[in-house]
């Protein structure tokens, strides 16, 4: 099978839209509600778990066959843990202030669904190029759920995209306007009430396929 | 005392695991059914906080900690691999226990018990506690500077999210009965429910303790 056939492009594009892991499989929520305050954590906790769900992939893949199955569970731990600890030390040395606003979510990518779910039903069972594709696939779906989450919170609740003021100064109360900044988005209770929507609307328009 | 008790209340309402941090997330929406199994799981995970918050704890202090191990010797870096493999060998003993002493609870809590290890609740509590050993506890009620400490934390962590997720479930039962819009309807409706439960949580947050 060639690198690029057919099959491994539904591999890769199957998470991105139909069988996203956060609107469909519903994994690794916790982490999705928790970083999205605003635009920049979302985008480096996505590309985070990207990295990370695809190399952890392929290292599973390539000791599949090797790995006891009784103890497996915790052998894909200790790989992705050191995978983290790798990942949250580049984060700490490169983009300090990002790392401390993700605070402890960086180490809860461990505990993060996704991979898991991800090692457990793909990369058990399949070649190492195939499960770096699914992993990269997923972590990205994983992404653009993040980043239109963010996204929407970062607008509407500071006025802001990736720190640059969008909402013109004067439109604001303070300055005489109309405008006023929506405090409840940058709560936790909006994420979740964002999330829905998100999967309301990714429910409507894909509704034959789903069914 | 009064630090033990300001630190259990706080860590139910304020502090709450759902509603504050979104921990545990996954077996909260995948499990809030039926009442009878998310007190189950809420019980599960307390005890399973009790035991590896100390622990966890304890590594951290006296092993891993800058200088705790032998002078100029920093493993903090190893804390993700260690606390990990201590939450999974936890949950792997008190399944082993649970079975051996109480088979009824073991098969009434299936295969959620091992589950547990990737619960990110149990991991988000060590986590939080390594944050917060930082903390002076003169100002700051958060702080945690003991095993006592520690059991507090976990305790009213593990209640507060027992508390969301039977909240959650009993809710979720009522809403069979609801006219739900179709592609709204289980996960997206649970959502919202949830969204509007940590608004509802968000009035502790003025608790002055």
């Amino acid at each position: 099978m060639s690198l690029f056939s057919k099959e491994n492009g539904a591999i890769f594009t199957g998470p991105l839209n139909l069988n996203n892991p956060i609107a469909v499989q519903v994994l690794g929520i916790c982490s999705a509600l928790a970083v999205t305050s605003q635009l920049k954590p979302a985008i480096v906790m996505g590309l985070s778990v990207t990295v990370i769900t695809a190399f952890s992939n392929v290292i599973i893949s390539l000791i599949r066959k090797t790995i006891p199955n009784r103890i497996r569970i915790i052998v894909q731990l200790v790989v992705v843990a050191a995978l983290v600890t790798i990942v949250s030390n580049i984060l700490k040395a490169y983009v300090y202030d990002v790392s401390v606003q993700l605070s402890v979510y960086v180490g809860l990518i461990i505990t993060n669904c996704i991979l898991m779910g991800r090692l457990e039903a793909f990369a058990m069972q399949n070649g190492p190029w195939e499960s770096f594709l699914d992993g990269i696939g997923n972590g990205l779906g994983y992404a653009a759920v993040l980043v239109v989450v963010g996204f929407v919170r970062e607008l509407l609740g500071f006025g802001t995209i990736f720190g640059l003021t969008i909402i013109p100064e004067g439109a604001y109360m303070e300055a005489g306007g109309l405008y006023i900044n929506n405090g409840m988005m940058t709560m936790p209770a909006m994420a979740l009430i964002l999330v829905a929507c998100v999967i309301w609307v990714h429910r409507a328009v894909n509704k034959e396929e789903n069914k | 005392m009064e630090h033990f008790i300001s630190l259990f209340v706080r860590s139910i309402f304020v502090d709450n695991m759902i509603f504050a941090f979104f921990l545990g997330m996954c077996s909260y929406l995948a499990v809030s059914k039926t009442v009878k199994t998310s007190l189950g799981l809420g019980i599960a995970v307390t005890f399973v906080l009790l035991i590896t918050v100390p622990v966890d704890y304890l590594l951290q202090t006296k092993v891993l900690a800058d200088g705790a191990l032998a002078e100029g010797v920093d493993l903090t870096f190893l804390a993700f691999i260690l606390f990990i493999a201590v939450i999974a060998a936890m949950v792997q003993l008190v399944e082993m226990i649970v079975e051996r002493f109480s088979p009824s609870l073991y098969n009434a809590l299936g295969i959620f018990l091992p589950l547990i290890a990737v619960n990110c609740a149990i991991m988000g509590a060590s986590l939080f506690m390594q944050q917060r050993i930082l903390l002076d506890p003169e100002t700051s009620t958060q702080a945690i500077g003991g095993v006592g400490d520690c059991i507090a934390y976990a305790l009213g962590s593990g209640i507060g999210w027992t508390l969301a997720i039977v909240g959650l479930a009993a809710i979720r039962e009522k809403m069979a009965y609801s006219d739900v819009p179709k592609p709204l309807q289980g996960l997206g409706i649970t959502f919202i429910t949830v969204g509007l439960m940590a608004m509802a949580f968000m009035c502790f947050s003025g608790l002055k303790l």
